[in-house]
């Protein structure tokens, strides 16, 4: 696999639009936090940028890629490889070169300026939810093998876990406002990768609204150190399980 | 003239009594027994094992580097029953505690003019505790406890049926209430700390017209509540770090013609929370980093917040209902993205500072889920524009550009 | 060396091999002709493992390939087009297919990286190559590793007269070291001096697969696109 993985990595990290993410990035989050006199406050524009921009490069990236390497991969089918080792070093040279990216782009402004509990949780959200969107866009390139389709499904992917679950929580919010929530509400969290990713942050940074309330059951549960290791968990999860049902798909495809 | 003259008189006649090891007295009460009404009595170093102390004349009680005075745990410490009494300087510890009566360091019964100064009180349930008392001095006492739940502790300095209490430059922390008023009323409370409370920092109720300056309530568990009270002054004071779901800056209930200003609340769940409040005017506070930094329950009208300044707060006002009767004019918001075309430093379009995700956090709290999500930035850009469902007669007409130097 | 019995692949509607059985042997080049869409790719990528079949099986040297893998290190493989991750350069593409047959071939044959001038091009990145480059590259990683069987998917499509006579001559000279060799073509004149053997497909289904000699005796034509062209014309006929 290591083999394969370099000339991958080699490949992505010269590509342009990783190029210019990475730039962009770097340009964002520099700006966010030499402009902000607060730097906390440069801290929560880039909470969104990290909850919002970074998954839908990396979902729509990832899926281009793999259509635009089709006949690559196919090549590669015909050699003497596996395709698991086939299908693995592209995910990681995906992964990496992004994860990369992103390092550089909004990691190292961040540990310049904001290297404590809340910027270590930032990065390390920002590296996980890379990984798990580009582990989303296998399985999106891997469902279908129309480009367009491919790509409208992960734009479609990325709109649901940004925007189409929360709302659809908010309107089950509503509909069972006299039962007790909260509880269902840490579960209803592990369902969506990107709110995981928000809560662990918020509470590093926005306590303030998080401590009262609810937010003693939020506070219980993924405050503490299980809590964390338990998000992490469910984090690899969001990696592994839609990775190993593209894998799943792609031993058996037809190229 | 009158009160001169007789003090000087009081001095010159009075006596002294020496109480200590090889002194002519070894116990303290024996040594109060043996004074004279305007004598004093000197309690040198050691450890008394005394409780029940009881003063029941005008006398000058001082102890020589701080005596401990060791109840036991058996039963209260000292009761002073006389006015113009003066306990200075000992250290109090181990108080007793009683299912049914309230023990206290320090009892003050029925009397004018006490002064309790410069004391220690380590672990006494109650710590000062004052009764139908007038005019009463209460300064400089450390008080400390260790209690572990509401049902079982006192309060700091308790106030019952009292009136122009003096409480100045006292440090209270570990006890159920910090500071408890019931029916106290013109007292003045000054510079004291109270913090780390199992409950609240202070918590009054029927105590009109009393002052509170330049106090620190900080870290306690419930933060600060007071109820049912008319024209209080809060001046000054330090509202800090009152984290959890039932914990609030200041609490304030049924609290009419009240004066809060100058005060600094940070880092409190709720900063100021009001139901059933009127006629209060909120000015010139600074409130920064809390959850909500006002709650205003329907219930509560003609209440005037002006010249405040609202920073980094996560909700700037909440409110259960479509309140109107209240007045948010002239404070500064950092959230306020509006313009101001004739530079006066006033924003040109009003402020509106109850966001709907707040409203919805009011009515569903598990919707905190959702907080800093992409839906609800939505929700509160659209609402911002279209206001539906927030109060739309809630804002800030003439919103200031820039923080007011407070 | 490679035997398949009846396979069948159906994609939606579509019968791309409809009970296929063949056999190809060591030494002969085959070419694998027949109208577009008559499924000689399929047949060609069910060989390779790309396409895996619905039913029937296939045996390289006597082994089933199902879910094998190793089995492609003696095969090489030319596709009709050739597509690299864009940013690689020649050198890099070659580097990682030496990396991939690590410890397989020790001394690979680099005759067509130099015959075709490759050389000069290393440091160039794929997206900057023209189509017949590409194909070059894709010629040369085919027979760069000894394999002992080369499927050739249209080989001299978009290749140069010149390239492609040196590709013919490479195949002449693998062939005659007793090297299965199969080809597509759609052009059948430059395959005469080439193959041994005709495997004839139409829809899906083998029509025939017969010695070059014998079809040249039976329709009495001395030149593969006349004999093919006359086949097709009786066809029609019978039909």
């Amino acid at each position: 696999m290591k083999k394969l993985l370099k000339y991958v990595i080699v490949d992505i990290v010269q590509n342009k639009i990783v190029l210019i993410y990475t730039l962009l990035l770097l340009i964002i989050s520099m700006s966010v936090f030499n402009l902000e006199n607060n730097t906390a406050k440069g801290l929560l524009s880039l909470l969104n940028i990290i909850l919002i921009i970074v998954p839908l490069i990396c979902i729509i990236f990832s899926t281009i890629y793999i259509y635009n390497s089709s006949e690559f991969i196919e090549l590669l089918v015909s050699q003497p490889l596996k395709r698991r080792t086939i299908w693995l070093s592209i995910f990681s040279g995906l992964a990496s070169s992004l994860s990369f990216a992103f390092f550089i782009g909004a990691g190292i402004p961040i540990l310049l300026y904001h290297a404590d509990a809340t910027g270590f949780m930032m990065i390390a959200m920002g590296l996980f939810l890379t990984i798990v969107f580009v582990s989303i866009a296998m399985l999106a390139a891997g469902l279908t093998r129309d480009k367009a389709k491919g790509i409208g499904l992960s734009i479609l992917l990325w709109l649901y876990f940004s925007l189409i679950f929360d709302a659809l929580v908010l309107f089950f919010l509503f509909q069972f406002q006299d039962y007790p929530l909260e509880r269902a509400m840490v579960v209803c969290s592990f369902l969506n990768p990107i709110d995981l990713g928000r809560i662990q942050i918020l509470l590093q940074m926005d306590i303030s609204a998080l401590m009262g309330y609810t937010g003693a059951v939020f506070r219980d549960f993924f405050g503490n150190s299980t809590g964390i290791t338990l998000s992490f968990i469910g984090l690899l999860t969001w990696i592994i399980f839609p990775l190993i049902i593209s894998l799943k798909k792609f031993k058996a495809k037809d190229l | 003239m009158c009160i001169f003259l007789c003090s000087v008189h009081g001095k010159t006649e009075a006596g002294t009594i020496h109480v200590g090891k090889n002194k002519t007295y070894t116990s303290v009460q024996k040594g109060i027994d043996a004074a004279l009404t305007g004598d004093t009595v000197l309690v040198y170093p050691g450890n008394y094992k005394e409780h029940d102390i009881t003063i029941s004349k005008r006398i000058y009680v001082k102890g020589i580097q701080y005596p401990v005075i060791d109840g036991e745990k058996k039963s209260g410490i000292f009761t002073i029953h006389a006015d113009g009494a003066v306990l200075d300087g000992f250290k109090i510890i181990n108080g007793g505690r009683s299912e049914t009566s309230d023990l206290a360091g320090v009892l003050i019964v029925d009397s004018y003019d006490v002064k309790v100064i410069n004391n220690k009180l380590d672990d006494t349930n109650f710590g000062i505790y004052s009764q139908h008392s007038k005019n009463c001095l209460i300064k400089n006492n450390q008080l400390k406890s260790y209690g572990t739940n509401e049902v079982q502790s006192g309060n700091g300095i308790h106030g019952w049926r009292s009136d122009s209490l003096l409480i100045i430059g006292n440090d209270i922390a570990g006890h159920r209430d910090g500071l408890y008023f019931e029916f106290v009323t013109n007292s003045l409370v000054w510079r004291n700390k109270s913090h780390d409370n199992i409950r609240y920092g202070i918590h009054f109720m029927f105590s009109h017209h009393d002052t509170y300056i330049s106090n620190i309530f900080e870290n306690n568990e419930s933060g600060v509540a007071v109820m049912f009270t008319h024209h209080i002054q809060v001046y000054n004071n330090f509202f800090i770090d009152n984290w959890g779901g039932a914990a609030y800056g200041i609490l304030l209930k049924e609290i009419t013609d009240g004066e809060i200003s100058g005060n600094y609340f940070s880092h409190n769940t709720t900063a100021i929370q009001m139901e059933g409040c009127n006629r209060n005017n909120i000015f010139k506070n600074s409130f920064s980093n809390n959850g909500w930094a006002i709650k205003i329950s329907a219930s509560s009208l003609n209440n005037i917040i002006t010249e405040n300044n609202f920073l980094g707060n996560t909700f700037d006002v909440g409110t259960s209902g479509s309140l109107v009767e209240n007045t948010f004019n002239g404070n500064y918001w950092d959230k306020y993205e509006g313009y101001d075309l004739n530079r006066d430093n006033i924003g040109d379009v009003p402020y509106h500072p109850v966001s709907m995700y707040s409203m919805i956090i009011e009515s569903n709290p598990a919707a905190l889920m959702l907080f800093r999500s992409l839906i609800v930035s939505l929700l509160d850009k659209s609402e911002k524009i279209l206001p539906g469902i927030t109060p739309e007669n809630l804002k800030d007409e003439k919103p200031f550009m820039r923080p007011l130097k407070l | 060396m490679i035997v398949a019995k009846n396979i069948t692949k159906q994609f939606g509607k579509l019968k791309a091999l409809d009970n296929v059985s063949v056999t190809f042997s060591k030494g002969e080049c085959i070419a694998l002709l027949g109208p577009n869409g008559c499924g000689k790719t399929t047949l060609i990528k069910s060989l390779l493992g790309m396409v895996v079949p619905d039913s029937g099986s296939i045996h390289f040297n006597n082994e089933l390939i199902t879910n094998k893998w190793m089995y492609r290190s003696q095969v090489g493989y030319m596709p009709q087009i050739g597509r690299y991750p864009e940013n690689m350069t020649i050198a890099h593409v070659i580097d990682m297919m030496k990396d991939i047959r690590k410890g397989i071939d020790k001394d690979p044959d680099e005759e067509l990286v130099k015959s075709f001038g490759l050389k000069d091009l290393l440091q160039k990145k794929m997206r900057t190559l023209s189509g017949g480059t590409t194909q070059k590259v894709s010629a040369a990683l085919a027979f760069m590793f000894h394999p002992d069987v080369l499927i050739l998917d249209e080989p001299t499509a978009g290749l140069d007269p010149l390239a492609s006579e040196k590709l013919k001559q490479k195949i002449i000279k693998e062939k005659e070291k007793g090297k299965l060799v199969l080809i597509t073509s759609h052009i059948l004149s430059e395959l005469d001096d080439l193959i041994t053997e005709v495997f004839y497909m139409q829809e899906g289904k083998l029509l025939f697969h017969k010695k070059l000699v014998e079809l040249k005796e039976e329709t009495g034509e001395a030149k593969l696109s006349k004999a093919i062209a006359k086949i097709m014309i009786t066809q029609e006929a019978e039909l």
